[in-house]
């Protein structure tokens, strides 16, 4: 039976041994390397920025307790209603139950990882909706019925001509080379799904406890169709998206898009306060939000690692990162990708069934370099990998360990350990030993020297 | 009655983890400064992007910015200026029908536009108005910053007229272009104290995408072109 590690290990492998895949992704990040640091080089410190974002998270994760109440009771204040979900099952359900009451025939979806996370589509469809990506991306994997590739860049692993195909089988359109007219397609397929809508749901990228509003960043205009046209707006939060005050945006808000994007803004941002006001013409006539935990609190709960909560989901970390450069996003087999996934995935979904993502790691520090909210990245997953250890020592480690430090601890012993070693050494590589087989099946394994090096250290003193 | 129940325990059950959870403190994150003064978006302010401290700066970092964005830009005197410069876009785009919102500026513009112009906030209809070429609003505030152009429900023609149409343009006025983010959010807070518009968005820039090879298209959902009349 596959494991989540067992499968890992595999489709790593496979993604790995595709090169033209590797260098397809490497072609396509160079672009967002270059204006990022454009971007970034607008700044008059990027540095010290970081930490004013950091703090901004911070602030509002330890208080979360003052200002996710403060949130809640100002946006009902506006004439929205909250709901709380303490796990995916009961997110899925009070969605489902909005749908149900408003009578709704067509759900359009923009871009939300919240709702990837908590399988919403499927128990959507489940109970007969028809539910539609609006993301360009998105909207691509929905009609691979594949997840997202990245958590930003949903279809990042894909060439045109593939898109191309997909469109001429699911639409019937006929085949382009041309990213600016797949896209159209696109959109002229899109445009009257939004009208028809009855009920449209988002993400909220940030919660605003001082005022009660809700931001949502995006590039492509599909948030602001699928939050104006439909009669019902749902959108789905995580509890740790509140930041305190509404000013924390002028931060936040440029940082997200310079880091994610190489982007000075994101091209909408946009804060919804609740349903259409007196005097307005147009806008939905109910606003729910759906408050999740799915595991959050037991994060929160953990002083270590909390600042994983900070995460503003920019994908920063994901772009710089060696393994997700080679490995790409599906073998990670998790919702959130990269660096970020790693950390979060063992918390959200068990630490001894998902600890191999804290060895998708080179502990190189790139990701913890690029996260705009000083996530210490890197180090929370050493700190995984020392906790799976201590709540679990496998056989072979503990044999290994206590055997080695024996040894160790006896020069002589030691020396004598080192030259069986050296001769056997051709032998060992044939052996389907643990650790060193799989590590030698892409590796090439010099020869051993002929002396130890405090062979050599003595000789070349004497 | 029991989902309500149900409901009010999931509140509280959340609220209680967190509040078990946040009994030990977390440190705060490794920072490059000693520390942060004041809130976040007035520390941050001299880190960011200049915004220029004077209207004549402001003026060119918002040019910049929007040239850079691919807004277009239209700089009038007056009124009647940017009465011609619609009439001219009508017709150099051939649109066909304008969509507009009530305002005494949007008003004066449209009189003399050639096409057939629709007051969408009359009577809303979005089928009418996604069969529009363009829609005309006013705006809150422009950020020269970032080159974000501010818009709101309730004082900009609602939700649907800046984002449904194939093509969006502005009508403000110099006086409305502001340094930076931060002094925007004072703005909209003074603004509208304690009672926000349902929505409001900082539009930066037409719509676009990357998401096919990371290669930039304009105009994924939203409006393609994005004109920027400025008066004075
Ligand atoms: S961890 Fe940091 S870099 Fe990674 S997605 Fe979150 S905010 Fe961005």
């Amino acid at each position: 039976m596959s494991t989540p590690r067992s499968q890992f290990l595999s489709d790593a492998q496979v993604a790995t041994d595709n090169v033209a895949q590797r260098g397809f992704l490497r072609q396509a990040l160079g672009g967002y390397y270059v204006s990022r640091d454009v971007q970034k080089a607008r700044y008059r410190d990027w540095e010290q920025a970081r930490d004013a974002a950091a703090m901004a998270k911070w602030n509002a994760v330890n208080r979360l307790d003052r200002t996710l109440t403060t949130f809640a009771t100002k946006f009902e204040r506006n004439g929205g209603k909250i709901h709380w979900a303490r796990d995916s099952a009961e997110a899925r359900e009070i969605i489902s139950k909005i749908c149900r009451d408003a009578g709704a025939k067509a759900i359009i979806k923009s871009k939300c990882m919240t709702t990837e996370e908590i399988h919403l589509n499927d128990a959507l469809e489940a109970e007969g909706y028809g539910v539609v990506e609006s993301d360009l991306g998105e909207f691509i994997q929905q009609l691979r019925k594949e997840p997202p590739f990245h958590f930003v860049f949903p279809c990042m692993h894909l060439k045109r001509e593939a898109i191309s195909e997909l469109f001429t089988k699911h639409l019937g359109t006929a085949a382009t080379d041309s990213p600016e007219e797949l896209t159209m397609i696109a959109r002229r397929h899109l445009r009257q799904l939004y009208v028809d809508a009855d009920v449209g749901i988002s993400g909220a990228n940030f919660l605003i406890a001082e005022t009660g509003q809700i931001s949502i960043t995006e590039n492509e205009g599909n948030a602001r169709l699928t939050c104006a046209l439909p009669r019902v707006h749902i959108a789905l939060a995580g509890i740790e998206k509140v930041v305190e005050r509404l000013d924390d945006l002028a931060v936040l808000l440029p940082m997200l898009a310079t880091a994610g994007a190489g982007q000075p803004m994101t091209c909408y941002n946009t804060l919804y306060a609740g349903p259409r006001q007196p005097g307005e013409p147009d806008g939905p006539s109910e606003f729910h939000i759906v408050l999740l935990d799915n595991k959050r609190t037991s994060l929160l709960a953990d002083p270590e690692q909390r600042d994983a909560l900070h995460c503003i989901r920019c994908g920063a970390c994901l772009n710089v990162c060696p393994i997700f450069k080679n490995i790409g996003g599906f073998a990670y087999g998790t919702t959130y990708q990269g660096p970020i996934g790693s950390v979060l995935t063992p918390h959200l979904r068990g630490l001894q069934q998902w600890n191999h993502l804290s060895g998708a790691s080179s502990l190189c520090g790139a990701c913890t370099e690029a996260c705009p909210v000083r996530i210490d990245l890197h180090h929370h997953l050493l700190h995984n990998r020392r906790n799976a250890v201590l709540a679990h020592v496998s056989l072979f480690d503990r044999l290994f360990h206590d055997v080695f430090g024996w040894v160790i601890g006896r020069p002589k012993l030691f020396a004598l350990g080192g030259k069986a070693f050296r001769a056997t050494l051709p032998l060992l590589k044939k052996l389907p030993l643990p650790y060193l087989s799989t590590w030698l099946k892409s590796r090439e394994l010099p020869e051993a020297p002929k002396k130890s090096f405090r062979e050599e250290w003595k000789r070349s003193q004497s | 009655m029991e989902t309500l129940a149900v409901m009010k325990t999931a509140q509280e059950t959340i609220m209680a983890r967190i509040r078990e959870a946040l009994r030990l403190p977390a440190a705060k994150p490794h920072l490059k400064s000693a520390s942060i003064a004041g809130t976040p978006a007035k520390a941050s302010r001299p880190w960011l992007p200049d915004g220029g401290e004077t209207p004549d700066v402001r003026l060119t970092v918002l040019t910049e910015n929007l040239t850079k964005l691919k807004t277009q830009l239209i700089r009038v005197v007056d009124m009647s200026q940017a009465a011609a410069a619609l009439d001219e876009l009508c017709r150099a785009k051939q649109w066909k029908r304008l969509a507009y919102h009530a305002h005494t500026d949007t008003q004066a513009i449209i009189k003399s536009v050639s096409c057939e112009t629709w007051q969408a906030d009359a009577e809303f209809d979005k089928q009418k108005l996604e069969s529009c070429d363009a829609g005309l609003t006013t705006c809150e505030a422009i950020v020269a910053q970032t080159g974000s152009i501010i818009v709101s429900s309730s004082t900009n023609g609602g939700r649907s007229l800046s984002i449904l149409p194939h093509a969006h343009v502005v009508i403000a006025r110099v006086d409305q272009v502001m340094g930076d983010l931060a002094d925007a959010f004072v703005f909209i807070q003074q603004r509208n104290s304690d009672h926000m518009p349902s929505m409001i968005s900082f539009i930066t820039g037409p719509s676009r995408t990357g998401d096919i090879e990371r290669i930039l298209v304009l105009g994924a959902h939203g409006p393609k072109e994005l004109v920027l009349i400025l008066v004075g």
